[in-house]
Order: C-alpha cells, then sequence, then structure tokens
C-alpha cells in the first residue's frame, strides 16, 4: 500500500483560508487504509476545519465526499459534480490523487491534504513501516525477500557497513539492521553464499533518476 | 571587491570582459588543460573550466582550476549540483577557495541519462539557485548552508547560467532575477545565434533593471560545420538555432569562415545591446579559434586591472 499521513489542521487551515466553498475529497483505498483519508477521516476534517475557520472568523462552507480511487479518472469523475460546484478542493488521497484532480480540472484549485510517505506495510495497528522503493527493478530474490534499497539508510547492496551493531543500523537504535536480517534469513536458509558475489552496480534508471517513468501494456491498450 | 578577482576587477572597471571555455580531458593529461590554458591565456580574462560536461566523466574541474592557476590563467570553477550533495558541494567551495579560485559557475548539469553514466543516480539535493545562495551565504556570512560558521574567508565572483532560448520564453526573465536575488554576481548566457530573441530577452532584463544588479556575459559557440549547425538545431534542447544560419554554413564555400564571420557579427551586435558586459566563448573542440575571433572583434589586448 502507499500510506499517507494527514496534515496538521494548522497548515491544512492555513492553506485553505481564502477558499470560500472547500470541498474535502476522501480515497477509499490506501488513504482510508492509512486512517488518513477515508469516509471517516473526510468527516473528521470536515469538522475540524469548520471549527478551526470559525476561530479564525473564516467565512464559507465546507463539503466532503469520496471516491474510490483518486488514481484512476473515471472514479474522480464520478465526485465532478461537487468539484465543479467548490471554489477549491483539498484532496485527502496521496500525491497522485491530487494531481490526477489538477489535470481533469484545470480551472480548480487543489490542495493536499496529506503528506505520501512511502510504500509499505501494516505491521499492527497504529504502526506501518517503509518496505517498498518502488526501484523499478526487484533484486529480493538475492537478498533474502528483504530489500537493502528501501531499509538500508544507505542503500548498499553489498552490506552491511561498519555501522551495523547489535542488529541495529548506526542511524538510530530504533532502525533494524536490513542487512543483518538478510543475512540472519540467508542463513536460515542456508543460502548465505548467495553474498559472495559483488553485487553490480545498480541502473537507477527504472528507479526515477531516468526521469519520470511510465509502464505501457500494449495488450491492455483498446 | 567581493572576491577580488581579475574577472571582478574588469567587470567593476566598466571594460568589456572576455572569458572562454576549456574541457578537461577524459584522462589524467595535465597537458591538455596546460595547451588550451597557454592558447587562451592572453586573448581572455578568465577561464571556465567545465565539470563533467554533459554528464560525461572527464577530470574534475577542480583539478582543472588549478591547472590552470598555476599557468598564470584565472580559472571559472563551474560546478553542477547533479554529482554532489551539499556537504560535497561545499567541501569544494571551501577547497576552491583555499587554492585560491575566486570565480565559480553555480550549475544544475545536464541530466545524467545524456552522458557516458546514463544509469547512475543523479544527486540533485539542491537546484543552482540554492546552490548560489548558499555560495553567497557561505562569502557574505562565513558560514554554511546550515548556520555554522566557516573558519576563514570565502571569497567567490559567483556566476550563473541563463537560457534566453528555453521555455517558456516569457518566464526566464523572472527565473534570472531569482538567479539575481539568490547571488549571482555574473551570468554567462547559452549560446546565441537567435539574435533577435536575445535582444527580446534583454528588454525584458533591462524592464526588470537586472543589467545593473548584475553583470550579463553573452555566450558564444562558434561553429565549425553546417553538420554542427544542425547538430546543434536538432540536437542540443535549449538551443535556438534559426534556419537561414544553417543555410548561410550550407551554401558557403569555406564553412570555417563563414562560423567566423556570423561569430564576428554576433559580437558586433552584442556591442551595442545595452546591459550587456562581456562575452564568453564557447569552442568546444575549436578552442584554436578563440585568439583570432576576439583580435578580430577588436577585444585584443586584454586589460590588465
Amino acid at each position: 500500500m502507499i500510506t499517507v499521513e494527514q496534515k496538521k489542521i494548522e497548515e491544512v487551515t492555513e492553506m485553505t483560508k481564502d477558499v470560500e466553498r472547500l470541498l474535502v475529497l476522501g480515497c477509499e483505498t490506501c488513504a482510508a487504509i492509512s486512517f488518513a483519508g477515508g469516509r471517516r477521516q473526510v468527516e473528521e476534517l470536515c469538522a475540524a476545519l469548520g471549527l478551526a475557520r470559525e476561530d479564525q472568523s473564516i467565512r464559507g462552507e465546507i463539503t466532503g465526499d469520496s471516491v474510490a480511487r483518486q488514481c484512476e479518472p473515471e472514479f474522480i469523475d464520478m465526485a465532478s459534480d461537487k468539484i465543479k460546484e467548490s471554489d477549491a478542493v483539498l484532496s485527502l488521497a496521496c500525491g497522485a490523487g491530487v494531481q490526477l484532480i489538477a489535470e481533469r480540472f484545470p480551472d480548480k484549485i487543489v490542495f493536499p491534504g496529506t503528506n505520501t510517505t512511502f510504500l509499505g506495510v501494516t505491521e499492527r495497528l497504529g504502526l506501518w513501516t517503509e518496505r517498498c522503493a518502488g526501484c523499478g527493478n526487484c533484486l529480493l530474490d538475492k537478498t533474502a525477500g528483504l530489500c537493502p534499497i528501501a531499509r538500508c539508510a544507505k542503500q548498499l547492496l553489498n552490506g552491511p557497513c561498519g555501522g551495523s551493531m547489535n542488529g541495529k543500523c548506526e542511524i538510530s537504535k530504533d532502525v533494524d539492521c536490513v542487512w543483518q536480517q538478510i543475512i540472519d534469513r540467508l542463513s536460515r536458509l542456508d543460502q548465505l553464499d548467495k553474498l559472495s558475489e559483488i553485487f553490480p552496480v545498480k541502473d537507477w534508471t527504472p528507479a526515477g533518476h531516468g526521469g519520470p517513468r511510465k509502464l505501457v501494456r500494449e495488450d491492455l491498450k483498446s | 571587491m567581493k572576491s577580488g578577482s581579475n574577472l571582478e576587477k574588469i567587470l567593476e572597471s566598466g571594460q568589456f570582459a572576455v572569458t572562454a571555455e576549456a574541457g578537461p580531458p577524459k584522462g589524467t593529461s595535465a597537458k591538455v588543460v596546460q595547451r588550451k590554458g597557454e592558447l587562451l591565456k592572453f586573448c581572455c580574462d578568465a577561464m571556465n573550466v567545465t565539470d563533467n560536461q554533459t554528464a560525461i566523466v572527464r577530470m574534475s574541474s577542480l583539478s582543472g582550476c588549478v591547472l590552470l592557476k598555476e599557468l598564470g590563467v584565472e580559472p571559472i570553477l563551474q560546478m553542477v549540483v547533479r554529482d554532489r550533495n551539499r556537504l560535497a558541494l561545499q567541501a569544494d567551495v571551501l577547497g576552491a577557495a583555499a587554492l585560491g579560485i575566486n570565480n565559480m559557475l553555480c550549475l544544475s548539469g545536464d541530466h545524467q541519462k545524456f552522458g557516458n553514466h546514463p544509469t547512475a543516480k543523479g544527486v540533485y539535493d539542491i537546484d543552482s539557485i540554492q546552490f548560489l545562495q548558499m555560495v553567497k551565504q557561505m562569502r557574505d556570512k562565513q558560514s554554511f548552508i546550515n548556520g555554522e560558521e566557516i573558519s576563514g574567508e570565502v571569497p567567490m565572483f559567483i556566476g550563473a547560467a541563463a537560457n534566453p532560448f528555453a521555455d517558456p520564453f516569457e518566464y526566464r526573465v523572472s527565473r534570472l532575477a531569482k538567479k539575481v536575488a539568490a547571488g549571482a554576481d555574473f551570468i554567462q548566457t547559452q549560446g546565441i545565434f537567435d539574435m533577435a530573441k536575445f535582444a527580446r530577452w534583454m528588454e525584458g532584463v533591462r524592464e526588470k533593471g537586472l543589467h545593473k544588479e548584475t553583470y550579463i556575459l553573452a555566450g558564444l559557440i562558434p561553429i565549425k560545420s553546417v553538420g554542427m549547425a544542425r547538430y546543434m538545431r536538432n540536437n542540443v534542447s535549449g538551443l535556438s538555432v534559426p534556419q537561414e544560419l544553417v543555410d548561410r554554413m550550407a551554401n558557403s564555400e569555406d564553412p570555417k569562415e563563414e562560423g567566423v564571420r556570423i561569430c564576428l557579427e554576433a559580437i558586433e551586435q552584442l556591442k551595442e545591446i545595452e546591459g550587456i558586459h562581456g562575452i564568453h566563448i564557447m569552442a568546444v573542440a575549436w578552442e584554436d579559434i578563440v585568439p583570432r575571433l576576439v583580435e578580430e572583434a577588436g577585444l585584443m589586448p586584454r586589460p590588465i586591472v
């Protein structure tokens, strides 16, 4: 999932203060699973924003709605009436949703209500952690299913570095050393020899360093 | 005086400046840099040393600058943010100051995709405008970007690039204003072939009074052949090469001479534009022509300040 977290109410109030008719638009997929942009959070934010605006004597009307996925045109278009009726949209989706609204409604102002954080997992309720950096060339087969690109602070391909201590990363005692974990797991699987070869220099092009990325599937094009 | 560099003194004195460019070699030969230095020594006020130009790995710009300085040629250290983060950039600025290098050109750099290591990770930790701000802070406040104090002075004459030919044209003057506000003491422009468009850009520059806040050196790229003219028109983004210029090169019996004439005509026109303080000649792989160009443009001998 793409994890997102809601921006602080002060920031959202400030960025939308000049808007009279504001639509808060949720997204029922990743943002909802992140407990940041689902229908319930839309309602809560509308109420909180209303109060904050009242405190600052900001006039106007706030409405809420939510769509299944803001990253697909068909779903965004389902909210098009409400979007058109408003002066601006505060999107609670990830950055992809915010931008698709901007693209589909050229005359509409759009604000981000969340910070898009990472591709990760729910470890337990209230705790999400990063797993994938979307580097476009998966090497998890070589690293026991644990990713050094997303989880090693130095993105080392031939780790661990000299800062690994007691299973922790040198940057913080709260951060596990993924290379320790890779080695532990490969040892358990009796595959430690997988690490004996030097990992070659990585091609960072599919990771976004070749410019914005595009995925084309000819078989799906109509 | 911000830096006390020769280039700064010449510009400050109101004289028309000439700078030229030297690309370091794809190897370890100091002679390549020294040869270019010797060749251009008397016909320019300072020489730019490029930094992994077009994202092709070459001898470092800083080393090239030191080699020039040893010859008595004043270097302009080009630095791109593509290959270094803020730590490395600041470290090299300190090193440059320690080595007596007093001119810099702060650039973004061509994307690594165009070079000979296209799969490399691009750094781009800060952008070229933030880089200008950072060097200005290092010089004027003697502090790093994080606010910590620098021991010693950082006397840099800070340069930036400007491309009047890139899109959106209407925004290009505003972007220059941003660079000037960030700290650009001087500007070296992209190579100019489309003089009409350049003149329009300069009108905008004068309207905002930017020519009084920074020194603008107009960029020139001497063309050797019609092939080069076509290549630049078709393949180099951010360059505007008018068709008539390509035709002139194509119809000429002596293209090299035609290239020289085109360049000299451009210099004459540039001298007439209010707000132009000098020229910057980027004779890529044709450095030999620079002394002749400067001589025939009536810009010799170079002033001693």
